[in-house]
């Protein structure tokens, strides 16, 4: 991977590659409002920096779409799909939200906190699996569920729980 | 009410907002006596946001009302709310202080106590306080402003709404003034110096002696070598007193423009009439001439900034670029030679071209060019607008050739009917209708510190800090057998080089009139007592001319003072316009040094004022600027301080490359202890980079 560059005029930020991905959901908005771009363009630099986003990433997407650096971080921040610290190789997403938890999602988490041995929040050792808790996903038809890296698991179980976490880990 | 309680505090009597807080006035007409609410309340860590703002986020119920003032009213947003949910938090994210100049204006939108006065906090309780309505005297809009006060103590300052004038806003400038009020420097009691050593006298042995070595040195010398220098925040009353006085002594030389190089155009009349501050808001095309808008005048930016808005363009020309803030059309940084050879004047022919019968005079000056797409777009903005203004700001009014790029934009403005404003220095339109100005034969400023009279009256005046130059002014004053200060706070020029000290009342003590950019004649009184024995100027004044034994000195309040203004100006005849026209563009090239005196240094006052002087902008003061291809061009870099020499006098600091300054210009702060050294604001130097032992 190249490395990225994040000070200097915004026509050289990032790398090519990236400005042409990111000017191609601009362009999808009304000329001047490139701030609605803002959630894709977060998506599309942490993907290229190892899953998590740096401040000096956003202040430079901030000056790439011409917004206040803060306008950046409220998105950022907002967002659980968004990392504002190094994460592990795979991303596990629990909901816990009402239908969910409805259907045993606090098992589902308890398991995973077993097994991995690390909290919600918490990465581990190897590096490999990052925990985290979040709100609803949108898949309640399918509760429990999980999101790993960016495919969704439902109606989870302990045995199926181990097996999608053992493939991942050979 | 009780969800907005959750997570509040509910201990009032530790809160700085306690007694004027608006979730407190709530719950206590509609909440319950009781909280049934029994689980952990959330804590929220402070945030640094600088030395005027105080956070205490915990308190915070995210109305964003803050955020909101930054995105609409102040144009920067540096506050957000981050997080969601039980986790949102307002704050910056990058703890950074609040930059902007408006900042102070979200402690009066906090409805709780989450964001307060930094330097007010824990020193008194809103019911304590009384309120004393005034006008704030540091730049040319005369903000309405509350003072807060409990006993003799201003305690803190707040905006007092005038749609008319400053709406609800108030700039931190105004807002945080006061604080210079209680400085150590000021001067308490009058001074004389016996065979060189300072002693605290009585006012009538220190009017007694000011009086005699006045008279005496006009009877030795005659009247001309005598001058008379006003600041210009000085309020009406005491500007007319101060003239009268000294021409009751004789003397022709007395001046306000403290700053101010160029006096060639004094005949030229460029006052405003029926012009409000309104105005700006129905401006469609507004062009900025020489002006740090946002620093200048804070308030007058918001209205353009208004404007800017609701669809008006704006244009920038200056000898470097800047945030406005704004959406800004045109903007270019160029050199005074380029400015006003090529852009002032491109622009005028730009316009006459559509009539040619316009500007005959000019014809031959503007000579055969063809506008540059820049002028022409300028041209064309003014031309097409309904309702055009042109600002021309301190950056041109404090330039050595000043009447040349005023000539110029007095013709742009005539040609385009545009209307030209030129944005007077706090109460200097007050210092106009007082006429602290030099008679005919009289000396400016400028003459007056160069021709080393044998005395001076100075009022207000730090000859150091508050004119344009430092070091003709010291030189004066040392060689003046006689100098008489009526200042407000000590300094060192004022120390070594005066005779006598009159200790004078500041803003906030004193009664007077305050004349802005809009011409309104605003009266206030004073609020608190003078600090120590000073007294107001005007009284002062009066009984210098008493003791003087000068007849027409009987007023016994401020008021009858302005009455005999009033009558004189309107029986007065109105001194006849000379339009000035330059004999040639031909401005100095070479290396120009650029001097903009910081928001933070314009007077004494605010010299003094802790805070402000804390804030990082003003912090930042102390460097030189120059684009990275002028460096190359002088062989200069950034890692070693240069050294900037000007005729004998040199000074060295710290270089930043800022790619803002235009070609040919080196930037230095003016106003500041660092660059006073350098004796003259404006100018040719000359740069060299400092050896590494020095």
């Amino acid at each position: 991977m190249t490395e990225m560059l994040l000070t200097g005029p915004k026509e050289g930020l990032f790398t090519e590659t990236l400005r042409e991905q990111m000017d191609t959901w601009i362009a999808k908005y009304p000329a001047g409002q490139a701030q609605s771009a803002v959630i894709p363009c977060l998506h599309i630099l942490q993907a290229a920096n190892e899953g998590w986003l740096t401040t000096a990433i956003m202040d430079a997407l901030a000056s790439y779409l011409s917004i206040p650096a803060i306008s950046v971080y409220e998105v950022a921040t907002f967002y659980t799909m968004f990392e504002l610290s190094p994460v592990g190789k795979h991303k596990i997403s629990v909901c816990t939200n009402i239908s969910c938890m409805l259907c045993g999602s606090e098992k589902v988490m308890q398991h995973i906190e077993q097994k991995l041995n690390i909290k919600p929040g918490q990465t581990t050792e190897d590096g490999l699996f990052t925990l985290k808790e979040v709100e609803c996903l949108g898949a309640c038809v399918g509760a429990p569920m999980m999101l790993v890296d960016k495919q969704y698991h439902e109606f989870l179980t302990e045995d199926k729980i181990d097996d999608i976490l053992d493939r991942l880990n050979s | 009410m009780e969800f907005l309680l959750i997570n509040h505090p509910l201990d009032c009597p530790i809160c700085d907002q306690g007694g004027e807080c608006e979730l407190q006035d709530l719950s206590m007409g509609y909440g319950d006596g009781v909280s049934r609410f029994t689980e952990g309340k959330r804590v929220v860590k402070d945030k640094d946001i600088g030395p005027l703002i105080q956070t205490d986020m915990t308190r915070c119920i995210h109305c964003t009302r803050c955020v909101r003032f930054g995105q609409e009213i102040a144009g920067i947003m540096e506050l957000g709310a981050t997080g969601r949910g039980e986790h949102m938090e307002i704050g910056t994210y990058v703890e950074h202080s609040l930059v902007s100049e408006l900042s102070g204006n979200i402690i009066d939108l906090c409805p709780v106590g989450a964001l307060t006065s930094k330097p007010f906090r824990y020193k008194a309780r809103a019911w304590e306080l009384t309120a004393h309505p005034t006008i704030a005297p540091h730049d040319a809009v005369g903000s309405n402003i509350e003072l807060h006060i409990r006993k003799n103590d201003v305690m803190r300052v707040v905006p007092r709404d005038n749609e008319a004038i400053n709406e609800a806003w108030l700039s931190d400038r105004d807002r945080f003034s006061y604080l210079g009020l209680n400085s150590a420097e000021r001067i308490a009691e009058p001074m004389i110096k016996k065979a060189g050593q300072w002693q605290t006298t009585d006012w009538q042995t220190a009017l007694e002696t000011a009086v005699e070595g006045v008279k005496g040195i006009v009877a030795k010398h005659g009247p001309e070598e005598l001058g008379g220098l006003i600041s210009p925040t000085a309020t009406l009353e005491e500007a007319y007193l101060f003239q009268k006085w000294l021409r009751g002594l004789g003397t022709k030389n007395i001046d306000h423009r403290l700053r101010q190089q160029d006096f060639a155009d004094s005949q030229s009349d460029f006052s405003l009439n029926d012009w409000a501050l309104a105005d700006i808001d129905d401006s469609d095309a507004i062009v900025l001439l020489g002006s740090n808008i946002r620093a200048e005048q804070p308030i007058i930016a918001h209205r353009i900034r208004q404007a800017a808005l609701s669809g008006a363009t704006v244009s920038n020309i200056n000898f470097f670029e800047s945030d406005l803030l704004m959406p800004v059309q045109h903007q270019l940084a160029v050199d005074a030679k380029d400015m006003a050879y090529y852009t002032l004047a491109g622009i005028a022919k730009a316009l006459t071209q559509a009539n040619k019968e316009d500007a005959a005079e000019w014809r031959e000056l503007l000579g055969e060019r063809r506008p540059s797409p820049f002028e022409q777009n300028v041209a064309l903005q003014l031309s097409n607008a309904r309702n055009a203004t042109l600002f021309v700001g301190d950056l041109i009014n404090h330039h050595p050739q000043a009447s040349v790029f005023r000539a110029l934009a007095k013709l742009i403005a005539s040609l385009s009917k545009t209307t030209l404003v030129i944005l007077p220095t706090a109460n200097s339109n007050a210092h106009l209708k007082a006429k602290t100005l030099p008679s005919e034969n009289g000396m400016n400023t400028m003459q007056m510190w160069q021709s080393d009279l044998c005395a001076y009256v100075l009022m207000g005046v730090d000859p150091q800090m508050d004119t344009a130059i430092p070091d003709d002014a010291r030189r004066a004053l040392k060689r003046a057998s006689f100098v008489v200060a009526i200042n407000s706070f000590h300094s060192d020029v004022i120390n070594e080089h005066a005779d006598v000290i009159l200790p004078a009342a500041c803003f906030a003590e004193t009664s007077g009139t305050f004349i802005g950019i809009d011409q309104q004649w605003q009266r206030f009184a004073g609020g608190v007592e003078p600090r120590g024995d000073s007294r107001p100027g005007w009284k002062i004044l009066r009984v210098l001319a008493n003791v003087s034994q000068l007849n027409g000195f009987e007023h016994i309040s401020s008021q009858d003072v302005v009455d005999e203004i009033e009558s004189e100006w309107n029986m007065g005849q109105k001194p006849a316009s000379h339009d000035f026209i330059p004999e040639s563009f031909s401005v100095t090239s070479d290396l120009m040094l650029i001097s903009e005196v910081p928001m933070y240094r314009t007077d004494s006052l605010l010299r003094h004022s802790n805070a402000l002087q804390q804030t990082p902008e003003n912090k930042a003061n102390d460097v030189a600027r120059m684009n990275q291809q002028e460096a190359d061009k002088r062989g200069v870099n950034h890692q070693l301080p240069v050294i900037i020499k000007q005729g004998e006098n040199q000074i060295s600091l710290p270089l930043e490359i800022d790619d803002a300054i235009a070609d040919g210009c080196i930037y230095v702060a003016a106003a500041t202890l660092a660059s006073v050294a350098i004796g003259r604001m404006f100018g040719q130097v000359e740069i060299t980079q400092a050896g590494p032992s020095s």
